[in-house]
């Protein structure tokens, strides 16, 4: 269970910090009036977009760091068979990489596309190759299964199987959920299309959440990949000397 | 002693229904039934929260019958006593005291008391509710199954749970794990409404040391249940792979009736540490709101103001911190490193500490107040009795010694029922009576609610104080019956009686609170906008009960903390949240 401490230790932080910014030793009893900064105002529909996917991803990573939770524990135990790692599994982080990076991409150009015209087809493009490699990259995940099923790798044969199957599953089922997503946005984008001069801020910010919700799915799969290929072990093998 | 800022009150421009954007409903489906709106979505949720509730209070008779007179009902076999058991108090625990406090008085709360329009995310509330609904409706469901819901206990700990031999292994655990999955993400959708909305939602002025106590609660309740629910799912996700499709994450190799299982080298420990990571945070999940309501109780009917407020603010984050690095004191039969047991001891301990800051405070909130003894108020002070009564209890659970001995007998059964049953349950009833006149614009019959307290009150410790006795002497709780045993003196069995009556009676009480809901609905006295003479917000708007977005034309503007209650030298004994302080006779 280290690392869902360490984990809630670090949302604890976050919000000691953000606590101790909100003047929490003022003295309400003694101030009337409108004091200090006025909040509510300052609050538009964008920060708090912004705000309730930051909340949706402490959310979903607290999901995943549980199930890294145990896994670590399982691990530990004799009857722990390590899966081989396929090589297509590679080729489907870099295609997840490019997901990313397209979307990336989509985002920089919504950004300008506030100051500069015709940046509207650069999104588009943007948004249509993170969704179909997002595509790729689940039908490559399906390949993967389908592979190591195959080989003998089953789902109850040995809990290493157990945890990889589930891990990937809910990755992807994220994915999935991720791609619904990107379908409105990329509804709005083509609303929008009659209207080619400049880009609105809900598009920046549809695409900009999207984008964010990518590379935090990017970083989940990486680290479930990392322990899959043992690096993990290792890292937790080192940990165990130091601290023994 | 005032700080006013001169020429504050002139610079704030109004703010318009139009800069808002609001969903307009269109038809009365939209409006009552598929509803955006926050204090529909609110009723919405606590009714249904209210009768999954009276499901779990019948099967509480049931059990009661069975302990209280064992062999006298044929129809209460052990399988089905096992299932009131556990389906008790999964409903009790999940669908009904989680559900009312964050769906029903969260929804309904948040935005009216920190001056909003509505949530942040209205759609998303509303699948919140009905994913919810939905939840309640598989878990009903398994009682339609074949082999009926699970007996599993409401902790469902493998192996057994899903082991042949325990009651619903066909069918009801895998929908109870299936409801459990639904809520999960209902919850979750409408925790991020909570949270958010209290991050970017407020009006202006109000700024977090402004807010009232009941939000505190409710917001620092929502963010431990986004962080601890995960395990939960984690748990149930993983056990619902063990039992459809094989997988050991749970189950050990095991031989059942004289055959080898196919499971082999899972952690029914591993279990208990997903689930309990839920388990503990989740008895603050149903704390910290019936604490923050409390306060505000107190305060209103005490017409006094908080005492500590600052004090209360920083013990309530500090208990929510807390909360999670506690779960193994529900693990100290299960085995575990000594030196753990010793870690958990200490940090459940600790936790004593705001705690009781809390409970001082809210005497000292008392203390020379002008106390009006109405219902709300009697439903406050016997919270605050009956849970330091649990948590009295609780010391001597969190230390490992004195719980191994205690561990499975009927004193944990008194402790967490008086600590995490009674007392959220007696504020969630302080509760109703305090803003069913802002929900429904009537008073609830004062006579029905006397006779409801003192009922409810004196019979719970009726009930669960014999309990404790019961546990000292060692009867084990789970028993579907004692048998024949040595050290269990026939006066354990007469007071099971006892027992039994005073949970009929008390059970009796709660359906005549059920009528005054309906009764005074129609028949109540006129309440009129603020029958308490509160301060906060939701008693200022423009309707009672307020309508869609709440506040009318303009959105209310804060000026002060929300206990400004016998303020030396003002006109009234409160001063409203949103008046300016021009207007204040000095």
């Amino acid at each position: 269970m280290g690392a869902i401490i360490l984990f809630v230790a670090v949302i604890a932080a976050i919000v000691a910090w953000w606590l101790a910014r909100q003047k929490l030793t003022s003295k309400p009893w003694l101030e009337e009036g409108v004091i200090g900064e006025v909040p509510g105002v300052a609050a538009s529909p964008t920060s708090q977009a912004k705000v309730g996917l930051g909340v949706f991803l402490a959310v979903v990573g607290s999901l995943f760091v549980l199930l890294i939770s145990a896994y670590s524990m399982r691990m530990q135990a004799p009857d722990w068979r390590s899966l081989p790692v396929p090589d297509l599994l590679w080729l489907n982080t870099a295609i997840l990489v490019l997901s990313s990076i397209a979307l990336q991409w989509a985002q920089v150009a919504a950004k300008h596309g506030q100051t500069r015209r015709g940046q509207l087809d650069d999104v588009k493009i943007g948004l249509l190759a993170g969704a179909a490699f997002a595509l790729m990259f689940l039908v490559g995940q399906v390949l993967v299964w389908r592979q190591l099923t195959a080989a003998g790798y089953l789902l109850a044969t040995n809990p290493a199987n157990a945890f990889f199957y589930l891990m990937a599953g809910l990755h992807a089922l994220h994915l999935c959920g991720g791609l619904v997503a990107l379908g409105r946005t990329a509804a709005k984008v083509w609303q929008e299309g009659h209207r080619p001069d400049w880009i609105s801020g809900r598009i920046r910010l549809s695409v900009g959440l999207c984008a964010a919700y990518w590379h935090f799915l990017l970083f989940v799969w990486l680290i479930v990949l990392s322990m899959l290929t043992g690096w993990v072990e290792d890292v937790l093998v080192i940990c165990g000397r130091l601290f023994s | 002693m005032v700080d006013v800022t001169p020429g504050a009150v002139e610079s704030i421009p109004a703010a318009e229904v139009a800069d808002v954007e609001l969903y307009h409903p269109h038809s009365w489906i939209t409006k009552y039934v598929f509803s955006q709106d926050a204090k529909i979505i609110a009723i919405q949720y606590s009714c249904t929260a209210l009768a999954i509730g009276l499901v779990a209070l019948v099967l509480s008779w049931l059990m009661r019958l069975q302990l209280g007179f064992p062999g006298v009902f044929s129809f209460i076999d052990v399988d089905s006593y096992y299932q009131f058991i556990t389906m008790h108090g999964m409903i009790m625990v999940i669908y009904l005291i989680t559900a009312i406090f964050l769906g029903g008085f969260g929804n309904y709360l948040i935005p009216l008391m920190l001056g909003a329009r509505d949530m942040v995310f209205p759609y998303v509330n509303m699948l919140s509710y009905w994913i919810y609904l939905l939840a309640v409706l598989v878990l009903v469901a398994s009682y339609f199954a074949p082999g009926g819901p699970t007996g599993a206990g409401w902790t469902l700990y493998p192996p057994q749970a899903i082991l042949s031999g325990t009651p619903g292994r066909e069918w009801g655990i895998i929908l109870m794990l299936t409801s459990l999955g639904l809520f999960i993400i209902g919850f979750t959708m409408g925790g991020l409404n909570y949270v958010v909305t209290v991050l970017q939602g407020r009006a202006r002025g109000m700024t977090l040391m402004r807010m009232p106590l009941t939000v505190w609660g409710i917001f620092t309740a929502t963010v431990l249940a986004l962080l601890a629910f995960p395990a939960l799912l984690v748990a149930a996700i993983m056990m619902l792979f063990d039992r459809l499709l094989g997988t050991s994450f749970f189950m050990p190799s095991l031989v059942e009736m004289g055959e080898q299982l196919s499971y082999g080298g899972g952690s029914p420990i591993l279990f208990q540490h997903l689930f309990w990571f839920f388990g503990h945070p989740e008895v603050y999940i149903v704390a910290l709101p019936a604490f923050g309501i409390v306060s505000d109780l107190i305060s209103t009917h005490a017409r006094k103001n908080i005492f500590g407020y600052r004090m209360m603010v920083w013990a309530i984050v500090a208990i929510g911190a807390l909360s999670f690095v506690v779960w193994a004191h529900h693990m100290y039969v299960s085995g575990m490193n000594p030196y753990f047991g010793f870690f958990f001891a200490f940090t459940t301990l600790i936790i004593a500490i705001p705690t009781a800051i809390k409970v001082y405070n809210w005497v000292l909130t008392l203390w020379r107040g002008d106390i009006h003894l109405t219902i709300p108020m009697l439903f406050a002070l016997g919270f605050i009795v009956t849970f330091v009564n649990g948590g009295l209890t609780g010391l001597f659970l969190g230390n490992v010694v004195v719980d191994v001995p205690l561990s499975d007998t009927m004193f944990v059964v008194a402790h967490f029922h008086m600590v995490m049953g009674v007392a959220p349950i007696l504020v969630i009833f302080g509760a109703i009576y305090h803003w069913y006149p802002k929900i429904t614009g009537r008073m609830l019959n004062d006579a029905m609610g006397q006779f409801h307290f003192w009922v409810t009150f004196v019979g719970a410790y009726l009930i669960f104080f014999p309990m404790h006795y019961l546990g000292l002497l060692g009867v084990p709780r789970r028993y579907y019956e004692m048998g024949e045993t040595a050290f269990i003196p026939e006066s354990a069995t007469s007071l099971n009686h006892f027992i039994t009556i005073a949970a009929l009676i008390v059970g009796f009480a709660q359906l005549v609170f059920l009528f005054n809901l309906f009764w005074s609905l129609k028949k109540g006295k006129e309440a009129g906008s603020n029958p308490w003479r509160a301060t906060t917000l939701e008693w200022q708007t423009q309707h009672t009960p307020p309508r869609h977005g709440n506040f009318g034309e303009e959105l209310p503007v804060v000026y002060r903390w929300a206990y400004d209650y016998s303020v030396p030298g003002a006109a009234e004994d409160f001063v409203p949240q949103n008046r300016p302080p021009a207007a204040r006779a000095t």
